[in-house]
């Protein structure tokens, strides 16, 4: 990217990369300390009455097959190396939604000695939904707002710098044009 | 937990933290020799937050706030536990009202985490039609609890001393119609637990537990009921209103996981029969009455039946504004041991059902921080290495 000049081709590519992922992201959703109450909602927002398939907006098990990581909870301690290490397993380019007042601030947790106080201390997060827990609609807005982001392309970039977690190596860098 | 050294000529599937089957984190190892289970752990601890250290730093106001979050399946009951003990310190009672008001919000709790725990359950057995349907009759219940609360998850209903919500005619006969329609819909998953046949090929006779071990495995809940062990604590030690809205215990006598499912739809029904006698009945009183800011100094427990077993609550007070000491002692944890043990001898696909079939909730069972250490297979733990630790961590 930066100053290079991008071919035709290169530029076409690119939008049809855009389309394919705008119009179906695939999640994964992790639960990095949270109490369960944004994971049922988040589960809700997959079942019928909201249902999210109608957007192609598919759970799915594998963080290597995932765009999206749906994270809630204030990161405990213990969850923090397997949150980092899902986030590097995940292939480029990534996205992080952060899901409810504990995945925001450390919420009601704050305060309690086995927490870092939110994902975006360890992540770099692309969109935050507040609430505890969010209603599935705001959750659902939440991925709207990404979404419309992606394909504005009006999505800031990400400056932090992601710790490895141990005994973990970096991927190679993926080819990007 | 119990974590045996890696042998010779054994197979371990490690699952987890992260994995499709269950929403939380939590790892486990299965030992398995061919497709047979020989032996399974399970490493809690990553949800881990800190929270009955956080309770002594927090008012007892801020605590109630904060013990329903513990687990936001059952929350108002976390809640409740902990109100019925501080207002025992205080040597108050909440008035009648709010007594029945605080059952109806447990009750109508525990419709919704059962049907939840029914589309889980069956989502890991690949029922996924069950488990949307059942989600969807879900949304009815979390409608009720939004028109009372306005929050679906958590409803912060209690107060120390009394509820804040109250229940008026209109509200009863919405919740009145929506039972009505769910009480059908629990009639016809009723039906397909007992008699689809390929729901019972997975569910009968797999993880069978007899009443002796689950007695001796300090099981609780369902899935004690489930195995002809007759405990619950709304009919041992009445709390609540339940004296005077008692509930019928379902027990059931194979002790399968088709018992516990079973066991758990009779229970909802249960649930709709008494939720309609306490909106026959509702008692006319006012809703808080006054507790001193400062609790007086003392111990005290306080036993409630969560929609997962037996939850307890200790809480010391030194006679301040914030507690001494508050421990829990979730359902969750108590149910654990009866999976490692019934895992053994199963095939490695009737983990999942096995594992779902307690309902685990992590969120509210993870109390233990385990150390790594880099010298040595952090696997292995025995007692003299932990008494060791131990020694020389207060060194």
């Amino acid at each position: 990217m930066g100053l290079e000049v991008s071919k035709p081709w290169q530029q076409a590519l690119d939008k049809i990369r855009t389309w394919a992922r705008v119009n179906s992201p695939w999640a994964i959703h992790f639960n990095s300390g949270s109490c369960n109450g944004c994971d049922i909602e988040i589960l809700a927002t997959l079942t019928p009455r909201y249902d999210v398939e109608r957007f192609g907006i598919k759970l799915q098990g594998s963080p290597r097959h995932a765009d999206v990581l749906i994270c809630t909870g204030p990161v405990s301690l213990q969850a923090k190396d397997r949150l980092l290490r899902i986030y590097w397993q995940m292939p480029e380019p990534k996205f992080v939604i952060a899901v409810g007042s504990c995945g925001l601030s450390g919420g009601v947790f704050h305060g309690c000695y086995n927490i870092v106080k939110g994902i975006d201390e360890v992540l770099p997060v692309d969109v935050f939904v507040p609430g505890c827990p969010p209603r599935p609609e705001a959750i659902i807005y939440g991925v709207a707002v990404l979404l419309e982001a992606l394909k504005s392309g009006k999505r800031p970039e990400r400056t932090m710098t992601v710790e490895l977690p141990a005994g973990f190596e970096k991927p190679q860098a993926e080819v990007r044009q | 937990m119990s974590f045996e050294p890696l042998g010779e000529n054994r197979f371990i599937v490690p699952i987890g933290p992260q994995h499709p089957a269950l929403k939380e984190p939590g790892h486990f190892e299965f030992v398995v020799d061919g497709e047979i289970v020989t032996g399974a752990s399970v490493r809690l601890g990553y949800v881990h937050r800190g929270i009955e250290k956080g309770a002594e730093d927090r008012t007892w106001i801020q605590n109630l706030y904060l013990m329903e979050r513990i687990c936001g399946i059952c929350s108002h009951i976390h809640a409740t536990a902990f109100v019925q003990g501080v207002e025992k310190l205080a040597g108050v009672e909440a008035p009648p009202r709010a007594r029945a008001i605080r059952e109806v919000f447990a009750e109508l709790e525990r419709i919704h985490s059962h049907m939840l725990w029914l589309g889980v359950a069956a989502h890991e057995g690949g029922f996924d039609a069950l488990f949307m349907y059942s989600w969807r009759d879900r949304e009815v219940v979390m409608d009720m609890l939004e028109m009372l609360s306005g929050n679906r998850v958590h409803y912060s209903a209690n107060l120390i001393g009394g509820v804040k919500y109250d229940l008026n005619p209109e509200m009863m006969d919405k919740i009145r119609d929506g039972l009505n329609y769910l009480e059908e819909r629990l009639a016809h998953y009723l039906d397909v637990v007992n008699h689809d046949e390929t729901f019972i090929g997975r569910t009968r006779g797999i993880g069978t537990m007899t009443r002796e071990q689950a007695q001796l495995l300090g099981a609780v809940g369902p899935t004690a009921r489930a195995s002809n062990f007759a405990f619950d604590v709304r009919v041992d030690a009445p709390y609540a209103a339940y004296a005077e809205f008692p509930v019928e215990m379902v027990v059931a006598q194979e002790g399968d996981l088709h018992a516990r499912f079973v066991v758990r739809i009779l229970e909802t029904m249960e649930s709709i029969r008494v939720l309609r006698r306490i909106f026959d009945n509702l008692p006319e009183s006012e809703l808080v009455t006054r507790v001193p800011r400062r609790i007086p100094a003392g111990e005290t427990i306080s036993r409630v039946e969560a929609p997962r077993g037996e939850l307890f609550y200790f809480i010391a007070s030194s006679g301040g504004e914030k507690p001494e000491r508050v421990k829990v002692r979730t359902p969750s944890l108590c149910n654990w041991g009866t999976v490692i043990t019934l895992a053994v001898g199963h095939k490695l696909a009737d983990m999942p059902m096995i594992l779902a079939g307690i309902d685990p909730c992590f969120s509210c069972n993870d109390r233990l921080v385990m150390v790594k250490r880099n010298h040595q297979d952090p696997q292995v733990w025995t007692w003299a290495d932990l008494r060791n630790y131990g020694i020389e961590y207060y060194r």
